[in-house]
């Protein structure tokens, strides 16, 4: 793969602007049950039929902190290669607002639960390393909805309490081409820890996204604007170069950045205003009195570490090593726990790279084009095996195993059924084909003679004549050696 | 037989094992004299068809096994009660009725006892007189123009005046023991997680705990064994063994050594409570117990420190209550800013909106640092006190207040002289530490004046036995003439 450059700036007037972008990621915790409370956190219930005592808020109403998120959270710290803190703090975010049953948010504010860490991106120009401020763990607010009546506004509690991660990097990000592999590779690594489903449809995965621009090589950032509760990549894109250049603008008429929290909307493809620094909430943070300090025991974290699965990086560098992949290659096999193993399958019965080729061709092709995730793929892994496996072997061409695909797609039989069923295996025996090419050359004398005397174009005038009355199944090796041979008596 | 309210809590449960009395009897007892002092204003509910029932029901199948059989109870109305108002003594909880019941009182029905109606308290235990009550002020029955104390003065009225025969307070910043003093009763605050604070109406969090009040250190430690125990529900409660307060009640204290803080002594104290003081010493030396002079030097920055904790907690704590789910949401208000404030200002009192503001303020960015945190660090030190000087001694005694009961209206309008009341009571919720106000004497017009016991973290068992063996030498005795019926 060839090694491109870095070129994502911003071209003003006056010279070319870097974009640097920092993200914070909500991350929904992938757990039966929420933060502090017994309730469900199944999606798609009917308002407010998820919600305990305690999610809303009701008096004398305590918080008792569930272990499965917290070891969630740990788990996924690990995944960041990340510091994790045996001792962490759940401070209260004091705010009013209707969805916000308790009048604070449980977060965690000066000690984290997961501090320092890191990601890498595969970018066309090289690896890139991204790194990870912290992890935190939070309460998920409610749902107010404003458009069910012209007068009232109406709240869903379902979600209020849901254990969310919070996931901030430092501001490496440099553009949106990177904040894409970046969320892709966070959402990755939590698919494969099973720490956060990261469906950004349902809202699981969304991120408030930090963007300053500064010249090309100056070494200190410019001032940032904070772009609020974006729920896809695509439009933390379009916010990123909205903003971007948005703020070069100002820069070249000499104006001032200030440093505000801004709302993308989504249809008019802008930034808008949602409160300068002036009016930012005082959050009067400070430790729950309610919950205890959290104390994690080494033994707990070294248990949770040994548990881990093998994750993408090492997922790669394994498939390189093992399946003789390239690295674009492995990369894309490793993108998803379900791709992998799928193919981890398919290479186990089948030839390995051959396998890599044809899943990444057809198989994701026709995924694709149905909308399917490959765990609801209508080819078994072993089945695609067999179809690998035929194509090797010579059974069937390349061009009968696209049919042979398309019809496995449809009834959801095994190749080999399909094949000898419908008569679509590869005539491969040599004195089958040698009675079929004379055939045709006894049937083309005058042909045969122009080759003869030169004209050797007309080879492929002969091949496609033996594929026509095979029915495209002659073996095409097969058939032009003996093409060769008899062509040359 | 004799006016059997005026007994002690064991003396019924007595009477009730032996068929003296049926909980039926008991019971209509009881709702005759609260029906006469309506004049005190102690209850805010009355459940009196539902105690019957319960009474009914026990004197049907009684179970004499339990530590409370068939007695009915009056609680504060802090602690949430299943499909019975709570109120907080607030306006805005005026027509909240849970639909769930507090572990403790739980606890205390699953001992055989049952309810007989909700206490009159300070808005949302924020006072020191009961006189922050939305449901209006109490009278304590030692004399018709005397608070009962705060903020469970409905609870200290409500006993003392043998309207229920022991009840259940909460303490924060002294509001069991204080009361407690200023009826001549018994009360004790435990150590902070001994008693779930599951639904009861937090004030604030790290230093609310639920405790007994009671005519004799016999019954304290009856209602503590059946109240407390570790409770999943509450992240701060005590994983321990539950203890039989009760049976291992001993009145022998040889040999104990009882610290006297040279700090608990303040400017322009009544003569009277020094006095108070020696009279204790006295009676515990001659006890066999032997005082030691210790020193708690942290303590004059106890009651800053208090002011300071508590009411940020409490501004956070209170924010759940914004008209939105349950309770008193004011009719007028455009939008919900409007709907906020409105519900706000008519639903909380003049003390609790006073704590809300200081707590908001001392949260703020820019004064966190200086207030909350730095009371922070106090706290730890004044906790480090007593840690220290419980390594050489087995319980600290001290006045339980620095006076009397005062005048209704005396102290409404001096905040700060109405904090004053909590100096002596403080720096045990700060520390997390039981403590029991046991009524010890009276002054020169009469009014009762109690002693503070304070013992090391989960030493309950320690403070109740010297308060036993106290109670049995101090000849004190209540006399509450029944003025109001």
């Amino acid at each position: 793969m060839s090694k491109e450059k870095f070129d994502y700036f911003i071209k003003g007037e006056k010279g070319k602007y870097e974009v640097v972008i920092g993200l914070e990621v909500h991350a929904q915790v992938l757990s039966k049950s929420k933060l502090f409370s017994g309730s469900s956190t199944k999606f798609g219930a009917d308002p407010n039929n998820q919600v305990s005592l305690i999610d809303s808020a009701f008096p004398g109403m305590l918080p008792v902190i569930n272990e499965e998120c917290v070891k969630q959270a740990v788990r996924t710290g690990l995944g960041l290669n990340a510091k994790i803190n045996n001792f962490s703090v759940f401070d209260r975010k004091n705010y009013f607002y209707a969805d916000l049953p308790q009048g604070y948010q449980i977060s965690q504010y000066k000690n984290p639960i997961v501090g320092e860490g890191k990601v890498l991106l595969d970018m066309p120009y090289g690896s890139k390393e991204i790194g990870i401020e912290r992890l935190h763990l939070e309460q998920d607010a409610g749902k107010s909805i404003h458009d069910m009546d012209p007068s009232n506004t109406y709240v869903d509690l379902n979600r209020s309490g849901i254990a969310l991660m919070e996931i901030v990097s430092k501001p490496d990000l440099r553009s949106p081409d990177e904040v894409n592999a970046y969320i892709k590779k966070l959402r990755s690594i939590m698919r494969y820890l099973g720490t956060c489903d990261g469906n950004m449809q349902e809202g699981s995965l969304r991120a408030d996204v930090n963007v300053s621009v500064r010249k090309e090589g100056d070494k200190n950032f410019g001032t940032r604007c904070e772009i609020k509760n974006v729920n896809s990549i695509k439009f933390m894109q379009m916010a990123i170069e909205y903003e971007a250049a948005r703020q070069v603008k100002l820069i070249e008429n000499g104006k001032e950045i200030d440093q505000e929290t801004r709302l993308f909307d989504t249809k008019k493809n802008e930034t808008r205003s949602m409160r300068s620094k002036e009016d930012a909430h005082d959050y009067r943070y400070f430790p729950d009195p309610d919950l205890l300090p959290l104390k994690l025991e080494q033994r707990l974290i070294d248990d949770l570490k040994k548990s881990l699965p093998e994750l993408p990086d090492k997922k790669k560098e394994r498939f390189i090593k093992e399946y003789g992949l390239n690295a674009y290659e492995a990369n894309v096999l490793v993108s998803e726990k379900d791709i992998s193993d799928y193919y981890e399958e398919v290479a186990k019965l089948s030839d390995k790279k051959l396998a890599a080729t044809w899943m990444m061709g057809d198989l994701f092709a026709m995924l694709n084009d149905k909308g399917l995730d490959i765990s609801k793929s209508p080819i078994s892994a072993k089945h695609f095996a067999e179809l690998v496996q035929s194509i090797k072997s010579g059974e069937i061409s390349g061009r009968i195993a696209k049919e042979v695909f398309e019809i496995m797609v449809e009834s959801g039989d095994n190749p080999k059924k399909i094949i000898e069923s419908k008569g679509m295996k590869q005539q491969s025996n040599p004195k089958e084909l040698e009675k079929m090419i004379n055939e045709i050359l006894s049937k083309n004398k005058d042909k045969v003679d122009q080759y003869k005397a030169g004209k050797e174009k007309l080879f492929g005038f002969f091949v496609g004549q033996v594929m026509k009355l095979s029915g495209g199944k002659a073996n095409p090796q097969l058939t032009n050696e003996i093409l060769k041979k008899l062509l040359k008596g | 037989m004799a006016d059997i309210t005026n007994q002690s809590l064991n003396e019924i449960i007595e009477n009730i094992k032996t068929k003296k009395v049926s909980s039926t009897d008991l019971t209509k007892a009881y709702i005759k004299n609260i029906e006469s002092a309506k004049k005190l204003n102690a209850f805010v509910t009355t459940t009196f068809d539902k105690a019957l029932d319960n009474a009914q029901q026990f004197d049907k199948k009684p179970n004499f096994d339990q530590l409370l059989p068939g007695i009915p109870l009056a609680v504060k109305d802090l602690f949430c009660t299943e499909n019975t108002k709570t109120t907080a003594g607030s306006n805005i909880l005026n027509n909240f009725i849970p639909s769930y019941e507090s572990t403790v009182t739980k606890n205390l029905w699953d001992n055989g006892s049952f309810l007989l109606g909700k206490l009159n308290c300070d808005e949302f235990a924020m006072g020191s007189s009961n006189e922050t009550s939305h449901y209006g002020n109490v009278i304590n029955p030692v004399g018709d123009q005397l608070v009962p104390g705060g903020s469970s003065g409905g609870s200290s009225s409500a006993l003392a005046a043998d309207l229920t025969p022991a009840t259940i307070g909460t303490d924060t910043g002294g509001s069991i023991r204080q009361p407690a003093s200023f009826t001549g009763t018994v009360g004790l605050k435990p150590t902070y997680g001994l008693c779930s604070r599951w639904g009861i109406v937090a004030f604030a969090s790290s230093l609310d705990q639920a405790g007994p009040m009671t005519k004799t250190i016999k019954d304290c430690a009856i209602m503590l064994e059946s109240m407390s125990g570790f409770d999943e529900k509450d992240s701060t409660s005590i994983n321990k063994k539950k203890e039989q307060y009760s049976k291992n009640l001993k009145d022998n204290i040889k040999g104990l050594k009882i610290g006297i803080p040279k700090e608990y002594r303040v400017d322009n104290m009544p003569k009277e409570i020094d006095e108070l003081w020696e009279k204790g010493k006295k009676i515990l030396i001659d006890l066999g117990a032997q005082l030691i002079d210790i020193s708690l030097p942290h303590t004059k920055y106890a009651l800053p420190t208090y002011y300071i904790v508590a009411p940020a907690e409490a501004s956070s704590n209170l924010a759940r209550y914004d008209g939105v789910r349950y309770g008193f949401r004011s009719k007028q208000g455009k939008d919900l800013i409007e709907m906020y404030e409105k519900t706000r200002s008519e639903g909380f009192g003049d003390e609790v909106k006073r704590r809300i503001l200081i707590g908001t303020y001392v949260l703020s960015s820019g004064y966190y640092d200086a207030y909350y945190l730095k009371a922070q660090k106090v706290r730890q030190l004044i906790k480090k006190d007593f840690d220290e000087s419980f390594k050489k001694i087995d319980a600290i005694l001290t006045p339980s207040t620095p006076s009397s009961a005062f005048k209704i209206g005396e102290k409404t309008n001096d905040p700060v002289s109405m904090y004053l009341n909590d100096i002596f009571t403080v720096p045990v919720n700060l520390a997390g530490l039981p403590a029991l106000s046991l009524p010890a004497g009276v002054d020169k017009k009469g009014y009762p004046l109690g002693l503070q016991l304070i013992g090391k973290a989960l030493d309950e068992q320690k403070i109740l036995n010297i308060g036993y063996a106290f109670e049995k030498n101090c000849g004190f005795k209540n006399e509450i003439k029944k003025w109001w019926s």
